[in-house]
């Protein structure tokens, strides 16, 4: 028997059943987030394995990994971000198309990790919201896929209205994202 | 045509340029020019054009920060006979607070790109440089990163408590 994916709380007939939008959504976006991987370094490698016929993140309906801000749901950044790749990291983030989630994978995209430096940018969350943090040095594909879970729980359960809160005008007002 | 060894060019430059080689070194077999900085230009050509010297390629040019004995700014250039496969090195040094030097462009199209690096490091200026910019780091980085003054560590690091690093 297959492990499929169960249908959320609702009512159910014959013929019919009956639920609330936001879960619909959320199940439909749950299994089908594209990622884009911003891979600069090793944990990228890492990331790559992750992709492979043995782990398999399309399993999670991350079937296709987005090699432009286009359709994309879920901003993976893997690998140490210089202070100069900085800019092109936000720039990729402001192109994707709400809603997006973001993903650092790794100690580096995480906190600068061992380049505690002049020429490295300590940490994403510095210039971009982050959703989930994956720590490790480089994680193993498990721990990416872990995150991804992390994330798939994320997009499950967010309200639809959460993009036009105040608070979350406020999230992006203070990274000074339009 | 006799054979190039460092006896020969050490002779051959101090004979012509006498007061501006301030010292002659030999580390692990590199012959080593610690030069004045007013004749770097001058002896650049003459290193290039004389027939028996060659010294046409240009290996690399870099920046060197010394605090003890006594705090200096130097650049350094390590030039290839390539016909004789024979490397040597000139040194100058400056004061930190008037970090100027000539640019070795007029000589090597290639050295260039290499004063832009040793300027984006160590704030050395090469007077004559066509486009003296920062070429690594980021324009808005605001101070010069291998001088020794400047912290190892990232004044941005959030996540380090002092006390887990035995400071």
């Amino acid at each position: 028997m297959a492990n499929i994916v169960h249908p959320p709380a609702g009512f159910d007939g014959p013929g019919f059943f009956a639920t609330s939008l936001d879960k619909a959504v959320g199940l439909a976006r749950k299994h089908s987030v594209w990622p884009l991987p911003f891979a600069t370094s090793c944990c990228g490698i890492e990331f790559m394995a992750t992709m492979g016929s043995h782990y398999d993140i399309a399993r999670f309906g991350a079937e296709r990994p987005s090699f432009s801000p286009r359709q994309a749901d879920l901003l993976m950044v893997m690998g140490t971000i210089a202070k100069k790749m900085g800019p092109i990291v936000r720039q990729v983030y402001e192109q994707m198309a709400e809603p997006k989630w973001v993903m650092a994978v790794g100690a580096c995209a995480s906190s600068g990790g061992i380049f505690d430096t002049y020429s490295v940018l300590q940490g994403i969350d510095k210039i971009i919201p982050v959703d989930v943090y994956v720590p490790g040095c480089p994680p193993r594909p498990e721990q990416i896929l872990d995150g991804l879970m992390k994330i798939q729980e994320l997009v499950e359960n967010e309200p639809l209205n959460r993009r036009n809160t105040p608070e979350y005008k406020q999230l992006l007002a203070s990274y000074g994202i339009e | 045509m006799e054979e190039l060894t460092h006896q020969r060019i050490q002779e051959k430059l101090t004979e012509k340029f006498g007061d501006a080689i301030l010292k002659v070194e030999e580390p692990y077999n590199l012959l080593t020019f610690t030069i004045k900085r007013e004749s770097l230009l001058d002896i650049l050509r003459f290193l290039y054009n004389d027939q028996e010297l060659e010294f046409q390629f240009l290996t690399d040019i870099t920046g060197v920060h010394f605090t003890a004995p006594e705090e200096v700014l130097g650049a350094v250039y390590h030039l290839h006979n390539l016909p004789k496969n024979i490397r040597i090195r000139l040194k100058a040094f400056f004061p930190k607070n008037d970090p100027v030097i000539d640019s070795a462009t007029p000589v090597f199209s290639g050295a260039n790109w290499m004063e832009r690096e040793t300027y984006d490091f160590f704030g050395i200026q090469f007077k004559g440089h066509p486009n003296l910019k920062r070429i690594l780091n980021v324009d808005d980085l605001g101070y010069f990163p291998l001088r020794k003054e400047y912290a190892l560590e990232d004044s941005t690091r959030t996540d380090k408590d002092d006390s887990l690093f035995g400071r």
